[in-house]
């Protein structure tokens, strides 16, 4: 391995101040760290919600006098009353799609692995980087304000889901408990949550974009690269909609204006504009916050599992010591996803009132999107095929991350028709298509990139012996939490019931409702192994050298931390595509980026003017 | 490790294929005219994902079983893919998911392309926080005159009917649906407060009642009896209290009911809920 | 086992890795970019973050009028109870202030790339005012429908026209203090070449930022009171 000085880039000094450090840093690797705590605590809130959302379902009126000290109002006497659960939905379902999918796999591992991989000492805009990980930490802040806001009002949060429908997210208290101060708290955590966002993607897109290293093509970027790339113009483009829709959503809420609520609503006893706690409305269209938040909405759901799939591609290839399959095929198909990305949100609302005839548009470009989705499933199967494939804890996440793809992303297939929408719209079918699809496959990818980059990150390894015990109980778990959850929804299962007890046509899947909780509680049970190996191996761990796993992409040819401007001051020199493993007569069995071609390389190769510097 | 990974994958395709072959947890018995190609349509989809996602597991576990690193073989193949691969599963997936989305359309179509058919039977919807409320037009096919500003809870006016117009003098309101069988029936669905939705899984029918909007749909059952209903879009704290009936009568009971005076209406709906049982499941 | 897949062409010991010219699906890339090293990393280039990290931000707030947009023809379309405003005249003035203020700004732009440093603070200045004199009527509008009993929760289209103003207005402010960083930077000495690249990125960038403020806010003019009177 060789690193060519060009010229040496004159080097950063690290601050030497604790704040400017660790607290108020520029450092893109801080700020990924921060980010990935951020999301590390903020999954335990969401997880702990989803524990108690089973448990309501499967023990309905089962007294858990911890709740009740917690929560007096929420669950008078320790049992959960209906509101308590809905808006544990509503919160759960927040916090796990921006806290948790949007953070921790562009803000988080983007930022940290970005620069490094093309070769570039921090953001083009450290500044601006920094803002945006305090902005998203504020943002979170008044999440978890929603919460206590509430308190009284016996939730712990609004309720409206994650998608807030108007009208009843936009009447205010008149329209029921989960509808005051918490709801205002909860549009203003998304529009805080937005502005972080969308600073982070402008972050991205320009360091992509200008700070590519010598040799660093875009065509020889990592397929990480490739992902964040497109999920930052994802967030560019989506992510300001959802802002306009949140500011009109708070004005419907606090100025008095209509543009969500319709005229002629009779709300808990009250007709409009008869009491001043329901001023005059008229002309609104609820369908339009719909539209407003699908066309970011979905998007949103590529956000969460690019990253993934970028990092599933990339340890894929590394582990099975085989280039990707079909690199250029995986681009492409990157951003055919990103882009119909952008056509398909009508999906979400088939059966909403919109035109029958858009619908039906909508529908064939939703199944189109499945195409490059199948595309890079195939190639990933490419990739391992005539591999030789080490058994890393990585490589076993990459590996469950292309199986929980292919079984969360098929059922697509059911749901984007729009006949078969008419029984399975809202029922527990869409809850697992998308908790498998963007939910567990997008966190896969996520533990494969941490077990994977943990040490360049601490120049430690994770304990590969309680990362498979960890690995084997959550892949399990997740298919039996969520496969049988299908079934639920085909036989009718609507979603946010916090009671099934009231139906009979549901009462045959109480065996069904209990085995996922139980799955459910083992497998969150589980996560708390991983979040030990993550705090023992920072300290404990066994040592690991620049490339412990025998990689080629930039990352790798620094130390284990890199240093404060990532490459100690000299930029690094880029000869070749980024997955080189395997290549016939070369000493190893990976090529670094950074290895300049043989003499036979430019001699042999006909015409390219790859001279010296 | 590669084998085991790859028998835990085999293990989990055919525990997660199996349990939709359970009979009891598939869909309710269907009673509505179009449920029969709908469910055909589902029945071919699952088809193909089940097939589908089969393979890709199968083939995943292969890889994993069959190439993992063994002291054997020193180094991977080196190729960096085939266009011509590429080329052939783009189209064959694009024919494949598009085909199914265009075969998709003709249930779709056949509800929501055409007008309600001539004759058919209509109830407006109204629904409110937690409760349903159906407005049928009496004996004269008309529906009297509503506005929200006649709403008056203790009187039990929940939609608003002015008693004053003619047209209302037969109409009745229930919070039971009572419709023919094998006659069309039209509901034009209204909200008072938030959006819900109208869903009978044997009708396999679902719609949103949007506030501001009066959305007509179209359907027809064929088989008599007394059905579940419930609202499938989150309206509020009681969402999952929000239940209510659908009774499919015969022609001649139904046009009896519907003939009766909103009092004794009252009493005969109780009479034939408790007449009709739900369905088995 | 195979060594290849079918329609790869076999790569030889010869041509490893970034020798090979065909751009079939592998992913070496094309290596031609490997060459030109010194302008790559030139200052100019470094600087031009500032340019690509301004069109990227205005894409992002040209999605959020978008979205404002389309929720306002939506909306527009949704009922009967819009009510048209009547044009608030001084409009017209906000209208001439912000394009004349373009000019000056481009100007400026100008005059910072020929080192006339005294025009280009003076017209910064200039710039900078004539900013201020927009919000300053965009306050006089909103003040005068106010006192007409409009407010934004009077009917759809005032709300939409606070709205849309306020938007812009924030924007603005975010352009009138890249306005001023300009002219607290143009009091430094440029002595280095990566300084004037930088500064000279950093003028376009906010030159370009006040552009599209004058553009938005004439679409916004015309959407707001040209675009089917409903």
């Amino acid at each position: 391995m060789s690193v060519e000085t060009h010229e040496a880039v004159h080097r950063h000094e690290p601050p030497t101040s604790f704040i400017r450090k660790y607290i108020f840093s520029l450092d893109h690797k801080v700020i990924g760290i921060q980010y990935i705590i951020l999301a590390l605590v903020a999954v335990i809130v969401g997880m702990t919600m989803s524990v108690l959302m089973r448990m309501n379902l499967s023990w309905p009126g089962t007294n858990w006098p911890i709740l009740g000290t917690l929560f007096p109002a929420g669950a008078p006497g320790g049992i959960m009353n209906p509101e308590f659960y809905l808006s544990l939905v509503t919160m759960h379902g927040t916090i796990m799609v921006f806290f948790v999918l949007t953070t921790a796999p562009q803000g988080g591992f983007g930022n940290y692995f970005l620069p490094i991989q093309i070769g570039a000492e921090d953001m083009a805009f450290p500044v601006l980087n920094m803002l945006s990980f305090w902005v998203t930490l504020v943002g979170f802040i008044v999440i978890l304000a929603a919460i206590f806001a509430s308190g009284s009002a016996s939730t712990v949060g609004p309720i409206g889901g994650w998608t807030g429908y108007a009208p009843l997210s936009a009447l205010g208290q008149i329209a029921g408990p989960g509808q005051g101060l918490g709801m205002n708290l909860w549009i203003i955590s998304i529009a805080i949550f937005c502005v972080g966002s969308l600073l982070g993607a402008l972050n991205f897109i320009t360091t992509l974009l200008n700070m590519r290293t010598r040799g660093m093509t875009l065509m020889r970027m990592p397929l990480t690269c490739w992902a964040w790339f497109t999920t930052a113009v994802l967030a560019l483009l989506s992510f300001p909609v959802l802002l306009g829709g949140g500011i009109l959503l708070l004005l419907d809420r606090l100025a008095g204006t209509s543009f969500f609520i319709p005229g002629g609503l009779y709300v808990s006893g009250i007709l409009s504009g008869t009491n001043p706690s329901f001023p005059v409305h008229t002309g609104g269209s609820p369908i339009l916050w719909q539209h407003l938040f699908w066309f970011f909405g979905h998007p949103e759901v590529y956000i969460a599992i690019l990253p993934g799939m970028g990092a599933t591609s990339h340890i894929l290839s590394t582990f099975a010591r085989k280039p990707i399959f079909g690199y250029r095929a995986m681009v492409f198909a990157i951003f055919a996803i990103g882009l119909l990305g952008f056509f398909v949100w009508g999906h979400h609302m088939f059966i909403s009132g919109m035109s029958p005839y858009s619908a039906m548009t909508f529908s064939i470009l939703t199944l189109s999107i499945g195409v490059p989705s199948a595309v890079k499933t195939f190639n990933w199967l490419g990739t391992l095929w005539g591999a030789r494939i080490r058994f890393t804890t990585a490589m076993l996440f990459a590996i469950g991350f292309v199986s929980l793809f292919v079984a969360g992303g098929i059922t697509g297939l059911v749901l984007g028709q729009t006949s078969l929408d008419l029984p399975m719209h809202d029922t527990y079918f869409v809850t697992a298509h998308f908790h498998l699809v963007m939910g567990v496959a997008s966190i896969f990818g996520m533990f494969a990139a941490t077990y994977f980059w943990f040490p360049k990150v601490f120049g430690r390894f994770m304990s590969e012996g309680m990362g498979k015990i960890h690995f084997w109980i959550t892949f399990v778990g997740v298919y039996c939490i969520f496969v049988p959850m299908h079934v639920m929804g085909i036989v009718g299962m609507p979603r946010r019931f916090s009671s099934f007890t009231e139906y009979t046509f549901l009462s045959r899947l109480h065996p069904l409702v209990v085995f996922v909780s139980i799955v459910a509680i083992i497998t969150v049970l589980a996560q708390f192994l991983f979040y030990f190996n993550l705090i023992w191996s920072i300290f404990k761990g066994k040592k690991a050298g620049p490339n412990p796993w025998d990689a080629t992409t930039l990352e790798w040819i620094t130390p284990s931390p890199p240093p404060h401007d990532n490459f100690a001051g000299v930029l690094p020199t880029v000869y070749r595509g980024p997955y080189e493993f395997a290549v016939p007569g070369a000493p190893n069995d990976f090529v670094m980026q950074t290895e300049p071609e043989t003499e036979a390389e430019r001699t042999g190769g006909n015409g390219h003017n790859g001279h010296r510097h | 490790m590669g084998r085991a990974l790859a028998v835990i994958i085999w293990i989990l395709t055919l525990g997660s294929v199996s349990i939709f072959f359970v009979k009891q947890w598939w869909f309710p018995a269907a009673i509505s005219s179009h449920a029969a190609a709908l469910d055909r349509q589902f029945l071919i989809t699952i088809i193909v994902v089940g097939i589908s996602f089969t393979a890709a597991q199968v083939g995943l576990g292969y890889m994993v079983w069959k190439y993992r690193e063994r002291p054997s073989h020193e180094r991977a193949m080196y190729t960096h893919g085939s266009n011509r691969l590429e080329v052939i599963w783009t189209i064959v997936t694009a024919i494949i998911f598009i085909g199914l989305a265009v075969m998709g359309q003709s249930v779709w179509a056949s509800l929501h392309f055409n007008k309600a058919p001539a004759g058919s039977f209509q109830v407006e919807v109204v629904a409110q926080q937690f409760q349903w409320n159906f407005h049928y037009a009496g004996r004269d096919g008309v529906f009297g005159r509503t506005d929200p500003s006649l709403i008056d809870d203790s009187a039990l006016n929940f939609v608003g009917l002015d008693e004053t117009d003619p047209s209302a003098k037969d109409d009745a309101t229930h919070s039971v649906i009572a419709i023919p069988v094998g006659r069309p029936v039209e509901l034009i669905l209204r909200s008072k407060d938030v959006i819900h939705n109208f869903w009978v899984p044997q009708l396999r029918f679902k719609q949103d009642l949007v506030p501001g909007m009066a959305i007509r749909v179209h359907f027809t059952a064929n088989q008599i009896g007394k059905y579940e209903l419930a609202c499938a879009e989150l309206c509020g704290q009681l969402h999952f209290k929000m239940k209510s009936y659908m009774l499919v009568l015969p022609e001649a009971e139904h046009q009896a009911l519907m003939a009766l005076p909103q009092d004794q209406f009252q009493s005969r709906v109780t009479e034939l809920l408790a007449q009709y049982p739900l369905p088995t499941y | 086992m195979a060594t290849t897949v079918t329609g790869t062409k076999p790569l030889t010991q010869t041509r490893l890795g970034g020798g090979s010219k065909s751009r079939g699906p592998n992913g070496n890339g094309s290596p031609k970019r490997n060459g030109h090293g010194h302008a790559f990393f030139d200052a100019r280039s470094s600087a031009n973050r500032y340019r690509i990290g301004m069109w990227v931000g205005m894409a992002s707030i040209l999605m959020l009028f978008t979205g404002l947009s389309s929720a306002y023809i939506v909306r527009a379309a949704s009922a009967n109870d819009w009510q048209p405003l009547r044009m608030p005249r001084v409009l017209l003035l906000s209208t001439a202030l912000i394009i004349i203020s373009s000019i000056t700004l481009e100007f400026a732009r100008r005059k910072f790339k020929n080192a006339a440093q005294s025009a280009h603070k003076s017209l910064l200045a200039v710039t900078t005012l004539l900013g201020f004199g927009f919000l300053a009527s965009q306050v006089f509008a909103w003040n005068q429908l106010a006192q007409q009993g409009i407010y934004i929760s009077s009917n759809p289209h005032s709300s939409f026209f606070y709205l849309l103003t306020a938007t812009h207005a924030v924007h603005l402010l975010g352009g009138l203090a890249g306005l001023m960083f300009l002219t607290l930077r143009s009091r430094l000495r440029i002595d280095d070449e990566l300084a004037a690249a930088k500064g000279q990125a950093q003028t376009d960038a906010v030159t370009l930022y006040w552009h599209f403020m004058d553009v938005l806010w004439i679409y916004l003019f015309l959407l707001l009171f040209f675009w089917r009177q409903v």
